[in-house]
């Protein structure tokens, strides 16, 4: 079908001025025919659409188990003893198909836009934007908020340092630093991040007394000056590690199941994609930093009581480390850059977390903060490879002498 | 004739091909911190086109006697004198406003534009060019301060000068301030944004 209406769209033909819009849909459903036109070149089906795909196939577990933790958290709210599987999934679903769509529309609507504009191909470098956004935002964030902050993103963070592929900052994360920066109130506290309505006739019911909305790590930073911390589920029970780790805990959308997460690295790390030097890097430099935190545990700082175990898997840090950091944009590139840029990832991120009662969660400023270092990171890793040569020749030339 | 013509130029030019915001970017500094609302950034904005004015007269009429050697320390004895006097008017007549701009009108004295303009400017010419030069650089630098101040209190409080534009209508559908707006990184991006739209309307003084 795509052969046939391809005449428009060539040059000359009555729709040519979307030719950036076809050429876009064509080679994201096809491997591109054309090969480059001069030098020597090394094709292989791996273009960097195919590498989106496989991105997002990755945050698909997330993405379903989102969908079923949006669901349970909501029938615990209301207090149903029964928790029919479907109705959950269906709930999750039609909770996050909204903020999808939203933040595909004006991603992409911006992204072609601009390539018109530009008489340059699109690039395919919102499709995993799209899907990230939502997964890393409450579940109850409002829609026209998305929008907002996914234009600012897309705009300043990516169009106007020349698209896909020259930004300095991650896109999908600076969509929800605008979210927190700007919208204080829908983005933390105990409100947001389990839905207590109805969404088309599925959950009614009223919301239990006992009831409390915040996050793990929300609780656990009201909790200065307590002896131990306490962290509850919804209505009031205790929380384990074990939950933390399958996910069953309030949280921002797809970032609460450590185990999804895994999931989806191991998918990366199997094609390739991800660098394992990074994951590996941000969760040592975590766990080291949690072990510091507790060695210097105070009542003051109650998240530096946090075991090591806990720490990695609450909150944003699993899901930072697995899909944030290890975006190649704006990651180093040099290997031993990579260790160091992922354990201080690691490192601030819990830093940020535990001396910080202000901000619950410091996975997502880490990581940002990381990003604007990473080149000048390269930087010092390659000059410090330079001058170890130079020393290297130098001395073989004294041997000569 | 041509002396007048030279005259209009030096008043207008930094209105806009010159402006000393988004041209020259100097004084980017106040243009964050007081530009969260309306009120403080027309304040500041006079403040600084009456030391500007002043300053620039008496730096001319001194023009021939300052020593080279020592004329930056009398030119800053000049403007933190004329600063001086304009915080206490401040201080008396506009209280509120004055504790809003806080150390801000103090700092005018170390804003790049005023020794821009006093070295340039007012070393080389005669009183009267210096102080049209003076009030048309304080314009320019006034209207991109109200310009930020605008978007910043509009997008950010919902208010212009403290009074609510937002109808409670948005806000009961679910409007919200964005919190953004009022940090200061947002005041450097409504400029980029400013000289954005600047330079694609004047191609020629694009880089």
């Amino acid at each position: 079908m795509l052969d046939k209406v391809k005449p428009h769209f060539q040059e000359g033909g009555r729709l040519h001025a979307f030719h950036s819009v076809y050429d876009g849909f064509e080679t994201f459903l096809f491997t591109p025919k054309s090969t480059s036109t001069s030098g020597t070149h090394i094709h292989d089906s791996m273009d960097s659409k195919r590498t989106m795909i496989i991105v997002v196939m990755a945050l698909v577990p997330c993405l379903l188990f989102g969908m079923y933790n949006a669901g349970y958290q909501h029938w615990v709210a209301i207090g149903a003893v029964e928790k029919p599987f479907l109705s959950l999934m269906l709930y999750g679903f039609l909770a996050v198909l909204p903020k999808l769509v939203v933040a595909y529309v004006v991603g992409l609507g911006i992204e072609f836009a601009v390539a018109q504009w530009r008489k340059e191909e699109i690039q395919e470098g919102f499709l995993v934007t799209g899907i990230l956004i939502p997964l890393i935002c409450p579940v109850d964030t409002p829609l026209w908020m998305i929008a907002v902050a996914t234009a600012f993103s897309v705009i300043f963070v990516k169009e106007v340092f020349g698209g896909t592929g020259y930004n300095i900052f991650n896109v999908a994360l600076v969509t929800r630093a605008f979210l927190f920066f700007a919208y204080p109130a829908k983005m933390s506290g105990d409100k947001v991040f389990v839905s207590t309505d109805a969404i088309a006739g599925l959950g009614e019911g009223t919301v239990v007394d006992t009831f409390t909305g915040a996050t793990p790590l929300g609780q656990v930073a009201v909790q200065a000056g307590e002896e131990t911390v306490r962290i509850t589920s919804t209505v009031g029970d205790t929380v384990t590690t074990s939950d933390m780790f399958f996910g069953l805990i309030p949280g921002s959308f797809g970032e609460t199941s450590t185990l999804c997460i895994l999931i989806g690295a191991a998918i990366l790390l199997f094609a390739g994609i991800a660098s394992w030097r990074i994951i590996v890097s941000v969760f040592a430099g975590g766990a080291v930093m949690s072990l510091i935190a507790n060695a210097f545990s105070t009542p003051e700082y109650p998240a530096s009581m946090l075991s090591v175990a806990d720490q990695l898997c609450l909150g944003g840090f699993a899901f930072a480390a697995v899909f944030m950091a290890t975006d190649p944009v704006t990651a180093c590139r040099t290997n031993v850059g990579k260790y160091i840029y992922g354990f201080l990832i690691g490192a601030v991120a819990i830093i940020i977390r535990v001396y910080n009662n202000g901000y619950p969660e410091g996975a997502m400023l880490a990581v940002l903060l990381m990003n604007a270092f990473a080149p000048l990171i390269d930087w010092c890793v390659v000059q410090s490879n330079v001058r170890r040569r130079e020393r290297r020749l130098k001395l073989k030339i004294t041997d000569n002498e | 004739m041509a002396e007048k013509i030279k005259n209009k130029t030096v008043f207008f030019n930094p209105f806009s091909k010159d402006n000393p915001v988004v041209v020259q970017i100097l004084g980017i500094c106040s243009a964050l911190a007081v530009t969260a609302k309306l009120e403080p950034a027309i304040v500041m904005g006079m403040s600084v086109i009456a030391v500007l004015a002043f300053s620039n007269v008496i730096i001319s009429l001194l023009r021939n006697t300052i020593p080279t050697g020592i004329r930056i320390i009398v030119q800053l004895v000049v403007v933190a004198g004329l600063v001086i006097i304009v915080n206490q008017l401040l201080l008396a007549f506009a209280y509120d406003v004055a504790m809003q701009l806080s150390v801000f009108i103090g700092l005018i004295i170390t804003n790049c534009i005023l020794m821009g303009r006093l070295e340039a400017f007012a070393m080389a010419n005669r009183p009267w060019p210096s102080f049209l030069d003076g009030v048309g650089n304080g314009i320019g630098y006034t209207i991109i301060l109200v310009i930020v101040a605008f978007f910043r209190e509009l997008l950010g409080s919902g208010t212009l000068l403290g009074m609510q534009v937002v109808p409670d209508s948005f806000y009961a559908a679910g409007y919200e301030n964005n919190g953004l707006m009022i940090l200061p990184p947002m005041a450097l991006i409504i400029v980029g944004c400013i000289i954005w739209v600047h330079r694609s309307i004047n191609k020629d003084i694009q880089e």
